[in-house]
Order: C-alpha cells, then structure tokens, then sequence
C-alpha cells in the first residue's frame, strides 16, 4: 500500500545541506505493521514527517518516491496533499500533553477532521464522535466529548489523540513513539488497543520506537535504521531469533535483565556520528564489534540474506563469541551489616492552598509513610509509576524537602530537623543522580568547576591542587579524559553528561547514592553503559544506592532489594528475586505483566489494570489500590491491609496475598 | 599655565565608566566560550552588524561630547588665570564653526538669506523690506548667489570622492588582513565559517555612512546644512549635541535600573514565601501609578530643590547635568517593574531546576547559588532586555522634553528641539526643518538600536543555542 523508494531528506543549515535520512526504501502492507528502530538522532522521526511532508522550515526533500496506494505524495500539490493528511494517513505524536489544544474541548478537535475529511457535522458528526471514543475505550464519552484536554488523565488523553487519527478513517497509521510519556500499565492499555484497532479496520501501521519490548509485541516486520540509514529489514521471527546486523545484535545485548545479573552489558562504545562528519564506508564501522577493513572505505550493500530478511553489512559471519566479551563482575555481598540508611514512617504532605488568604484545603499525600533500610553496598530500588511518589522520597532524603513527619537515619544520626551546618555535613553522606542530565548541569559553569562545587561548599580537599587531581582521578573513575575540565557540558553527550553528574556526586565520598531514574532519558546502548559503571563504582567503593525507577529490566539487572510504591505507599518489598518472581501483591504482578519484553517466544498472560493511578490529593479509602484490584473485596473498601511477612526479607500490604 | 580647566560632570565620570565597563565585558565574554559564541553569531548578523556600524558612531560623538573643559580668558601677565563661564567639551572645539556661526533667527537649509523679512537702509533706496543676507552662510559665494548650487554640488563632489577613497583605502588593509587571518587559521585548521563576522555589511553601511556625512560635513563649513532655528543656531550642531543626552538617558537609566530589577527580580523568584509577596506588592503598585504622573511630580520636586540651592552649581552647565541624572534616576526607578517581573519567573523556572538541587544538595548557600547559578543563565535576558529598553527610553525623554518636564531648557536633546520646533508648525510658510532634523536623527538611532537588540535577541534565544 504504501511504497518508500530511495527516500532522501535533510535539513539546510547555512550553505550546506545536512542528509539526516539517506536513501530509504520499504514498504507496508494493508494490516502490517512495520516498525521503525533506532537509537535518537538516527532519522526515525524525519522519516514519519516526511511521509506526511510535515518536516520543520529547514527539513528538504532531495529525492526519492513516497507512494500510497501508487500516487506519488512528494509530487502533489499542498492543498491536495492536506486531504491525505489525516484522511488517508494520520499520526500520534509521542507526547500527549502538547499534541492537544488546551482550549478547544475535545469534541471541537475531533469534529475538526471529522469536518475536513467526511464533510460530517451537527447531530451526524457528534454520533460519529461518540463511536469514535467509544471505540478508543473512553468510558462515559457523552461527558468527555465536552470536556478539555486538562481534565483528562495523560493515558485518556492518548486515547483522544488516538481518536483524533481515526477520525478520518486514514489507511496508514503513524504512530512516533505512541507510548514513552506513558506509565507501564497505561502503555500496556494503548498498546492493545492499537493492536485491536488494527486487527479491526485492516489498516498498515509504520510504528516508530526505540523499545524493543512494544516492537515484540507490536511488529510484523522491523526496519532497524542507524545514521539515517535502514541498516536491517526482516520479519519479527527472523528479528528476534536471528539478528544479522552488529548493531541490531548490540541493541539486543545492551538490554539489562535478570539473566546478565552479575555481569558487564555489552554496550556500544561511541555514539552515533553527527549529520555533518558522516564515514565514508559504513556508517557503523567506528563502532562494530566485528569491523573489517572493507568496512571503512566501502559502504555496504543492500543485500538479501534470506526471504524477506535483507541487510546493509559486509559481515557475513553469526553472532557468537558474545559470552566472551561480557566480564564476570564481583558482587558484593553486604548482608552482613547494619544498614546505612533507616528510614522509618517517612511523610510529605503538600498542602492544597486556595482563596485570598491562601487557607489550607487539603493535602497531596506524596509520601504517606513509608519505611526502609539501605545496607552499605547493596542496591535498593525503588519501583513504582509516575505521581506515586517515588522521587519526593529521594529529594525527602536529602532534605531537600522538608518531610512532614518520620524520620532519617544515616548511620545512627537523625536528619529530619537538622539545620545550617550540622545539616552540611551530614549532606557529604547522601548524593543524588538526578534523571535529565542535561536539566542537572548548570550550562555556564566548566566540568571541572560542576564538580568541584561539592567539595567546595563541604570544605573538602581545599587545597588548590589537591583538588585538582581528585577531580582528575574522579574523572577517570567514570571513565571521561582529564581535558574535561576545561570544557562546557553542552560539549558532551546525554550519556557523558551523565557521568560528570556521577562524578559530581562521587566527589563528596557519599556513602548513599540516590539515583532518581538516572538512566530513563538515555539510549539503549548509552544506558548500558552508565548501567556497567554504576555497578562498578559499587564494587569499588562499597557505595549503596537508593534507585529509583519504573524499569523493570534495569531493576531486575541491578537490584538487590525492591520496593514496590503506589500512591505514596510501599506495598511490597523484598529481595530482588522474591518480589520479581514471586510477586504477591496484585499491582506488582499487574507492573511485572505489563512490561512489554523483547522476546516473543514469551507469551504474557497479561493482567490488565483498569483506569490509572488515582490523586494522591484524594487517595481511595482502605487499600489505595482496591479500585482497581481483581481480588477487590469489601474489607479492601475499609481497611489498609497491614504487612504481611512472607518471608524473613518479603512482606506485602495485601488482604489476599499470592 | 593652562590654556583651559579640565571639567568632570558626574554624567561624564557615568560614560567613561560605563565605557571602561563595556570593555571589561569585551574581555570577559573573551574568556567565555559560550558567551563569545553568542556574541559571534551576534557579529555574524548582517542586519545587527550594520546597525551596530550605527551605533558605534552615535557612541563616538556622545563620547566626544563627554570631555569638558573651560577655557581661559585672556588676562593680564601675572594675574591669576580666569576661566571662561562656558564649559565646552571636545564636540564643540571640533565643531566651533557649527557653533559660532550663528544667525539671527530662522533660515532654511542651504540658504543665503533669512527666512524672514527686514526693513534694511539701503543707500539711495531708503528703507527697503528685504529678506537680509545671512552673516555666516554662504559668505564666500558674495554677489552671486545664484551660483549656489553649482558651488554646493562642486563640495559635495569632491567630498564625496575623497570619501570613496578612505573607503577603499580601509576596505583593501581590511582585506589584506583578513586574508593573512584566514591563511593563519587555514593552517591552524580551524574553520569557522558558521559564524563568520559579517563584514561585508558594516562595509557597506561604512561607505553609505562616509557618503553622506563627508559630504554633509563639508558644506556645513560654508552653510547651515540644516538650517537654523529661532535664535539663529545651527540645527546640525543641535543634533550633534542631543546625541549624548539621548545616549545618556538611554545609558545611566539602565545602570540604575538594573540592580533594582535583577536583585529584586531573582530574590523574589528564588526564596518565593513572604519576600516574594511583598515585591510584587511593590511592583503591581509601582505599575498601577500612571508613569507620566509619577515622573512629572518627581521632576518638579527635583526642580524646586535645583532651584533652591544655587550655591551647589559653580557653573548652568552643572546644574543641567545633574538634572538630567535626577531625570535618569527618576525614569530608573519607575521602569524596573517590567525587567523585574520577567526575571522573577525565570527564576522561578530556574530554581525548579535539577543542576539548582544538586547544589542546594551539597548545602551550597543560597548567594552562591544565585550567584553562580541563577545569575549566569539569566543574563541573556538581561541582555536582550537592556538592549531593548534603550530605544524605549530615548523615546521616553523626547516625550517628557516635550511635556516640559524633560532636561533642563539650557540643554540640547532631541526633546527639547520637537518642543522648541512644534510652535513652528503653525507659521505659514511652516519651518519643518528642525522638527525633521530632530526627528531624523532619533529615528536612525533608534532603529539602528532596535535592529541591534532584534540581532541580540535571536543570537542569546536559548530555543537557536
């Protein structure tokens, strides 16, 4: 149906033209999906817009042929083209929150397309609307159909916007990275949904992600595209059970899950080049495990190595050798020990303000209580979905909230209520790693000033050259040269970046670690990376580390403990192992089953949450979860279960266990 | 013995300050990647270089126009030296002719005659009522006037001529240079064409710029290029002088608001609670007062202390210059709240930020984060604004010059010529050309101001860095 041949596009910057996407071609079916993979900055997204000849003021199209259904979109006219967009092809932009107007009600931008492409409106087009939601599984949609986008949940609104492209009974679906502002168990919804969606109207799909779990579940047919070039093309069988290209292989090796527990993730050293400095030869040469000479000076063809399964590499050879690479890592075992960090009935409440006199209404119950402990040299993480808290516990840590009751303790002192400079000299004990690391280094200041601002504010090694050379050895520790000082962040990449804010908080010699998704706004590969040296800076150094994550296969890689939160409460921890493959408590079996894996010969019998996370300013009476818990029954409507022991390191807040 | 007295007005101690902290700038951004890199793509505008080629000019005059002195008078040997009432600056003494040549009321540009008639005694005639030649204009054409403009387009030739050459001379060394910088950096292989200085456009506003003012300059030696106004004073003097006041206004007016809206501004977004409440307080009331109000019950205060304490002013010419600082401190401080307000939710946005927490996580104090932190990221903003309000308040003084509560009557500015020039209007036939003047000049200064700050702007937008 749809038909790319030699696709070419790049954006002018000055005189030159940069080529972001060079030389595509492939094809959709009616009823196919193919997805797009890829690591960011690889022209997945550039490919999507120029599909819909949507790209940005500076994106050109330099040649090639997009055809649909065997009209050559690039040739015509716009105001022809404008009955394709959103009529015969439509797409899902990846955040959900900006792709919607906030001032028109929904019904308003559905009916829009409704108007344009069916030339539907009054009774005929709201009937329409109210199919539409219905079908995107929007329950009550007679009220929704009137209501903003703000009133809506980020899920619901995904569902709008999924609705919005449906509008115009569209042929080709583009969905660019539909889910990953989502939660796991709301991307578990819209996932199925697509799918269904799909199986109902016979529509292709060109899905774009850098999630190899929703490619497992969602594909047909996988596209692996690097440096702006489709490096690999096969079906999902041939994808999963016998990657050809080194870079798919590496993609599939950097992913962290409990089976490489203890041992180093392979990772792709260096990154992808930038559009201006392209290599003559193949594009991934610089980073291939399995580089040849050939490589470097010629650039390989698009070459057919079994039925439907083509391939633009030299190397002909199959995976193996894999296990060599990959080094045994000495685990520490800290059972022993008394821990570090107690934390004990910890609680923030923000309090809901209105009126003229700023009265206090009610309460954001963000952490409502919880407990732990953090042996030295261990690794606790804790799990949950986004607004249940999990990150005002870390910053509740540090004191950089000020917790409503409870208490801290860092090896036998109390740190609720401290002030001034006792609280200063408590803060060496305690970092944090922050989740953006370009948001967590200030732009004007030089890496080496970032990391001396530590153990200048803490009086640490004031001596000029003493800390001099404890900035350089910190640097070699993560694993970045000594010329770092003297440069600027912007100079590095998100996955450098994030080791200068490692090193930042090493400069201190903490003893606990808090690392707030450290990981979550980087590449497969770049996140393996950091993923190996944290590991190693634990066996080095003896550091614990508080993690605090939603990804399950960065968890079951990394963690010694989990803590499993929701709305402000942990309702299941315990070691690693226990919690992940005995799960007691519904919500953690529920999260453990929505995690898309990127295998397919595992068939999930998924348990599928209704609804989403609740307010915690108004959190549901008894159980938090009871509203949306299978085993739901009348005491979870009145009582917070107690915990329950399961083990001597297993317990669960559950009624019904098992 | 010194043949004059140097004398410093505490405005010009303001624009030599000013002056030496721009160029303490200069080498700061040097040593600054990031701020140089911005600053290069402001270099890199065409639009912004030509207008700064502009400025640069405006800047001189205003510059040269800040030297003062007074000269001695002639006195007996062995007497102590008296010094002439008249302070000059180093604008004057370059443009004494401008200056002197004064007339006795109106005339028109490139006359030889006033514009208004007089009853003259000509031998065997009588009493006649004649337009009467001018004292100054025109003088060395004598009887034949009618030879004006050939004598005037002659000078402007030739002016014009010389200026093509300077022209060429300054563009071929520039040319000679740029060639040795880029051999240099070709061997040193940097290569940064991206951000190459845009000096084709400040050539060639240099050329359009020498092409009039050669000429312009030229004849003003022999005429009143722009006419003169009621007491016979050379118009083109007139603007000349205004360029400092504009320029003054537009300067010291930001240096006393500035303090005032970054301090205020980000103590107000970083601690947020009380403090926060009670600046906004401050500036919403600030705001709700009409300005005009505000400024013209400030001036009139101001003008009843000046003319209480005569004894403060050795010389008019100090007296004007400290009304025009009191006008300048006045504007400062009712036009903060715009600045102020815009920096408060910068930062507020900025102290949400994660590289904020990981210093108040180590237990950086709060100035040193606001310091190291907070100011540094918010200084495009500055910038941009600082460049933007300029213009504005240029304007600002010609509009309160003309309402009469602007600088002190005795001193030239471009608000005082529209006030003096708009009675004028109503003469039949009208006298437009100091209005025009006035106008034009104000109107190149505050566009080319304008375009600079638009050039500023889109180079320091963090959205294109």
């Amino acid at each position: 149906m749809l038909q790319v041949d030699d696709l070419r596009l790049g954006f002018v910057a000055g005189k030159k033209n940069l080529i972001a996407v060079d030389g595509i071609s492939f094809a959709i079916a009616r009823g196919e999906t193919l997805a797009l993979l890829g690591e960011s900055g690889c022209g997945k997204s550039a490919t999507a817009l120029a599909l819909l000849r949507l790209l940005p003021g500076a994106g050109r199209i330099f040649g090639g042929q997009v055809s649909l259904d065997g009209e050559n979109l690039l040739q015509l006219s716009e105001a022809k083209m404008r009955q394709v967009r959103g009529g015969r092809m439509a797409m899902i932009f990846q955040e959900p929150a900006t792709s919607l107007n906030p001032v028109l009600t929904v019904g308003r931008q559905i009916g829009e397309v409704l108007e344009q492409h069916l030339k539907l409106s009054g009774a005929a087009a709201r009937e329409r609307m109210l199919a539409l939601l219905r079908q995107v599984g929007i329950a009550d949609p007679e009220r929704r159909l009137d209501e903003y986008p703000f009133q809506l949940s980020g899920g619901m609104k995904q569902r709008v916007m999924i609705a919005i492209a449906l509008a115009g009974e569209p042929q080709l679906l583009i969905a660019d990275e539909p889910t990953t502002a989502l939660d796991v168990t709301v991307q578990a919804q819209i996932l199925d949904l697509l799918a269904q969606l799909q199986a109902e109207r016979g529509m292709g799909m060109l899905l774009i992600t850098h999630d190899l779990g929703v490619v497992a579940r969602m594909a047909q047919r996988i596209g692996v595209m690097y440096a702006g070039e489709l490096v690999e093309v096969a079906s999902r069988e041939d994808f999963f059970s016998r990657p050809r290209h080194p870079y798919t292989q590496a993609l599939f090796a950097a992913l962290p899950d409990a089976a490489h527990r203890g041992q180093k993730l392979l990772t792709i050293p260096g990154l992808v080049p930038s559009l201006a400095a392209m290599p003559a030869g193949c594009r991934f040469a610089d980073r291939c495990a399995q580089v040849m000479a050939q490589c470097r000076t010629q650039s390989p063809a698009w070459r057919e190595v079994a039925p439907g399964h083509q391939l633009r590499c030299h190397w002909s050879g199959s995976a193996g050798g894999e296990s060599a690479l990959r080094h045994q890592l000495s685990e520490i075992n800290g059972d022993a020990g008394k821990p570090c960090l107690e934390v004990s009935d910890l609680k923030v409440h923000f309090p809901i303000r209105k009126g003229v006199l700023q009265r206090t209404v009610g309460h954001v119950f963000a952490v409502d209580g919880i407990s732990m402990a953090i042996l030295p040299g261990r690794t606790l993480a804790l799990v949950g979905e986004s607004g249940c808290g999990k990150t005002t516990v870390g910053k509740a840590l540090l004191q950089l909230v000020a917790p409503t009751a409870g208490s801290v303790r860092l090896g036998g002192g109390e740190l609720v209520g401290l002030k001034g400079k006792r609280l200063r000299t408590v803060r060496r004990h305690l970092q944090m790693i922050f989740q953006d690391p370009f948001a967590s280094l200030n732009p004007r200041l030089r890496v080496g000033e970032i990391i001396a601002e530590g153990m200048a504010a803490l009086r640490l090694q004031t001596e000029a050259g003493a800390r001099h050379s404890a900035i350089v050895a910190l640097l070699k520790q993560v694993g970045l040269a000594e010329e770092a000082i003297e440069r600027y962040p912007h100079e590095f990449s998100g996955g450098q970046r994030q080791r200068i804010a490692i090193a930042r908080a090493l400069a201190v010699q903490p003893e606990v670690l808090i690392c707030d998704e450290p990981t979550s706004a980087l590449d497969v590969s770049v996140q393996a990376q950091i993923l190996n040296l944290l590991k190693a800076l634990q066996a080095e150094l003896g550091v614990a580390y508080l993690f605090i994550t939603h990804n399950f296969a960065v968890v079951e890689y990394l963690a010694h403990d989990v803590a499993v939160m929701y709305l402000g409460r942990i309702v299941e921890r315990g070691r690693a192992e226990e919690v992940l493959r005995r799960a007691q408590h519904p919500y953690t079996q529920a999260l453990l089953s929505a995690v898309p894996t990127p295998r397919i010969d595992v068939i999930s019998q998924a348990v599928r949450l209704a609804g989403e996370t609740p307010s915690p300013a108004n959190p549901p009476t008894g159980c938090h979860f009871h509203p949306r818990c299978p085993r739901a029954q009348a005491i979870c409507r009145e009582n917070y279960p107690p915990a329950q022991a399961i083990s001597s390191t297993h317990a669960v807040n559950c009624h019904f266990p098992g | 013995m010194m043949p004059f007295q140097i004398v410093v007005l505490w405005s010009d101690v303001l624009v030599w300050l000013l002056f030496a902290a721009a160029i303490g700038f200069a080498v700061l951004v040097a040593h600054n990647p990031p701020l140089l890199s911005a600053w290069r793509r402001v270099g890199a505008s065409r639009l912004g270089m030509a207008s700064a080629t502009i400025l640069v000019a405006f800047i001189g005059i205003g510059l040269l126009d800040s030297l003062h002195f007074r000269q001695a008078l002639d006195g007996k040997p062995g007497q102590k030296t008296q010094y002439a009432v008249e302070v000059l600056s180093l604008l004057d003494a370059l443009a004494s002719p401008l200056r002197l040549n004064n007339e006795k009321t109106y005339s028109a540009p490139f006359a030889t005659r006033l514009y208004a008639k007089e009853t003259i005694e000509v031998p065997g005639l009588g009493a006649v009522r004649e337009y009467p030649r001018l004292k100054n204009a025109g003088k060395h054409l004598g009887e034949h006037e009618e030879e004006l403009l050939a004598d005037a387009a002659f000078t402007a030739w030739r002016a014009i001529l010389l200026a093509l050459l300077v022209w060429l001379a300054l563009t071929a060394w520039l040319l000679q240079r740029r060639a040795a910088a880029v051999d240099a950096s070709r061997r040193a292989k940097t290569s940064g064409d991206e951000t190459e200085f845009a000096w084709s456009s400040v050539l060639l506003t240099l050329l359009l710029m020498l092409m009039v003012l050669t000429p312009l300059f030229a004849l003003s030696g022999k005429y009143h290029v722009f006419g003169t106004d009621k007491v016979g004073q050379d118009v083109l003097y007139q603007v000349l002088k205004s360029v400092r006041t504009g320029l003054i206004i537009g300067l010291v007016t930001t240096l006393v608001l500035l303090p005032l809206a970054v301090g205020l501004g980000i103590v107000a977004g970083y601690f947020r609670g009380w403090v926060d409440d009670l600046i906004q307080y401050v500036y919403t009331v600030l705001n709700s007062i009409p300005g005009v109000l505000l400024i013209a019950a400030s001036v009139l205060m101001m003008q009843v202390i000046i003319d209480t304490h005569p004894q403060w002013f050795a010389t008019a010419a100090e007296r004007a210059d400290l009304r025009l600082l009191a006008l300048c401190f006045i504007l400062g401080m009712t036009s903060w709240t715009g600045l102020c307000r815009l920096l408060r939710g910068e930062t507020l946005k900025l102290r949400e930020l994660e590289y904020i927490q990981a210093a108040q996580a180590f237990g950086v104090s709060h100035g040193r984060i606001i310091v190291r932190h907070i100011l540094p990221n918010l200084m495009h903003i500055v910038i941009i604004s600082l460049v933007m309000d300029f213009s504005g308040l240029v304007l600002a003084e010609a509009v309160l010059s003309y309402v009469g509560i602007g600088v002190d009557p005795t001193m030239t500015s471009f608000g005082t010529m529209i006030n003096n020039a708009r009675m004028e209007l109503g003469r039949e036939p009208v006298v437009w050309w100091s209005l025009a003047a006035a106008f034009s000049a104000m109107f190149i200064l505050v566009l080319a101001a304008n375009l600079f700050a638009d050039a500023v702007r889109d180079a320091f937008d963090p959205r294109v860095a």
